[in-house]
């Protein structure tokens, strides 16, 4: 495996330099853009939703934040990486290369942009008068498990854009659903336990609440909510591998 | 110790109507029982091998699995049956203009196409200069690479394949490219890979460059395996069957007959 990413290692290099030139070659706002949209739509949604929820939600702008952050990190790597696959055909199907080095290049251009937006995110708890605890290294958990999380996503929906390629339609429909099911810009607390429950079977509700635990309301959420997020992970993790391994010599008749 | 070896290979080719359909007609098709898969052999029990410093080239007419073979040699498809050895690394140029980005600079995807062959960005750094000299570009080297002429383009890529030291290189239709001056100065550089012990198969249509250039040939048709050997009978028999005065079953039977397979 070592062996295998040293003999590959110029080839990623060389594939998230592309991604990188082709993506901000041509704007001249270029990765400040990226950190710019995520805030751009922060503030749409403070402006439009304070009146309604801003009220009764303490530090209500780094609520919004925490969701927004996770959310467009989220929907950035998955959307992106849909893609991925399909776009490098003409590459894999004349080379034998790993076929996942593609996404993992397209995740690399993510992970950092929501690095930048993370540093903003600082920021705004400071502006915020969040006081920063020591909690606050525990963040490095959800940011993990989000990092392999959107890599598992990207995995199953690259491969299925492969085979059909109406699905980014469906997702694109899928993820509004999915913005409005993860509590980015309300809270919960007036639903009953029940509902409060169905809430967490949303993998990327946990994120943003364990966000949200940690630096609005300073607790650490529970061993079982971990533990969760963990099964979420491996589960999404799973299927995508075992996509690839199973169809990694197919994708070329489909392209 | 053969560097490459082959046996009995087949390859189990898949086409029909899962190409370019949404889910939603894959659904309605499926439902009306009206989805097809058609199967079909690309490649038929091909078995042969290939020593150090031997020369293969690879004829048949179109659609006879030649680029499907290449595939499963390169690693890029699985045999469906048989087995393929290798040893040592390949550089395998399926198709020249493929997997260039019109996007980024001839520089960029000179070493784009460095490390997909497998090169350290070391190698690259040390031979860079000489693939662009190699390929007369270096008045181009920052342009777009879609600025280039189709010509340009397979000058880039055979000269990035050919400046490395691969154990085995493969090149499809590689050397019909170029103005003339080019191919020649291709084949003089071919001759020197060969020379210095590389395996290299060569797939092309022109079997006077096939003579020129190699020393087996492997002869398909329709998937089959007509002949493989040394190519001087085999390239005459290849010659009467493209003038249509002999079947390719009569050819393989002749093959057989002359106790050279």
């Amino acid at each position: 495996m070592i062996q295998k990413l040293k003999k590959y290692q110029f080839l990623f290099e060389e594939l998230v330099k592309r991604d990188f030139k082709k993506k901000y070659k041509r704007t001249v706002l270029g990765m400040a853009w990226s950190v710019l949209s995520p805030l751009l739509s922060l503030l749409v949604m403070r402006l439009v939703f304070t009146q309604f929820f801003g009220r009764s939600t303490p530090h209500y702008t780094t609520y919004l934040f925490c969701g927004n952050l996770v959310f467009a990190y989220f929907n950035e790597s998955a959307t992106q990486g849909m893609s991925s696959l399909m776009g490098n055909a003409g590459i894999f199907s004349k080379v034998n290369v790993p076929k996942y080095l593609f996404l993992f290049s397209k995740n690399v251009q993510t992970f950092i942009n929501f690095g930048l937006t993370l540093g903003v995110f600082f920021v705004f708890c400071i502006l915020d008068h969040i006081t920063f605890t020591w909690k606050f290294v525990l963040l490095l958990y959800p940011i993990c498990c989000l990092v392999l999380f959107n890599i598992g996503i990207g995995l199953i929906l690259s491969a299925l854009f492969v085979f059909f390629r109406d699905i980014q339609y469906l997702w694109s429909v899928f993820i509004q659903l999915l913005m409005y099911l993860s509590a980015i810009f309300y809270t919960i607390d007036s639903y009953p336990p029940m509902i409060k429950n169905m809430f967490l079977l949303n993998p990327v509700y946990l994120f943003i609440r364990y966000f949200r635990k940690i630096v609005i309301d300073a607790t650490i959420p529970s061993i079982w909510f971990h533990l969760l997020m963990l099964a979420d992970v491996v589960i999404v993790l799973g299927i995508g591998c075992f996509i690839y391994r199973k169809y990694n010599t197919k994708f070329l008749y489909y392209v | 110790m053969s560097i490459l070896e082959l046996h009995g290979v087949s390859i189990r080719y898949i086409t029909g109507d899962f190409k370019d359909i949404g889910l939603k007609e894959y659904v309605i098709r499926k439902l009306k029982r009206d989805y097809h898969v058609r199967e079909f052999w690309a490649d038929k029990d091909v078995s042969f091998q290939l020593e150090k410093g031997d020369m293969l080239g690879i004829i048949g007419a179109n659609g006879a699995g030649k680029s499907t073979l290449l595939k499963a040699i390169s690693g890029i498809m699985e045999p469906t049956k048989g087995w393929v050895r290798r040893e040592g690394n390949i550089a395998a140029l399926l198709e020249l203009g493929s997997g260039f980005d019109g996007e980024l600079t001839v520089k960029e995807n000179a070493y784009l196409r460095g490390a997909m062959l497998g090169y350290t960005r070391k190698f690259m750094d040390d031979t860079y200069d000489r693939i662009i000299e190699f390929a007369e570009l270096q008045e181009f080297q920052d342009r777009p690479f879609k600025q280039l002429s189709s010509g340009m383009k397979s000058r880039l890529a055979f000269s990035i394949a050919s400046l490395v030291q691969p154990d085995i290189l493969i090149l499809d239709e590689v050397l019909s490219v170029g103005d003339g001056a080019f191919r020649k100065k291709s084949e003089e550089k071919m001759k020197e890979i060969i020379g210095s012990g590389a395996t290299t198969i060569l797939v092309s249509h022109s079997l006077a460059q096939v003579r020129a250039m190699c020393n087996k040939v492997l002869w398909l048709d329709k998937g089959e395996q007509v002949a493989f050997g040394e190519k001087g009978r085999l390239c005459d028999l290849y010659q009467d069957f493209m003038d249509k005065k002999i079947t390719a079953a009569q050819a393989k039977e002749a093959w057989e007959k002359s106790g050279l397979a």
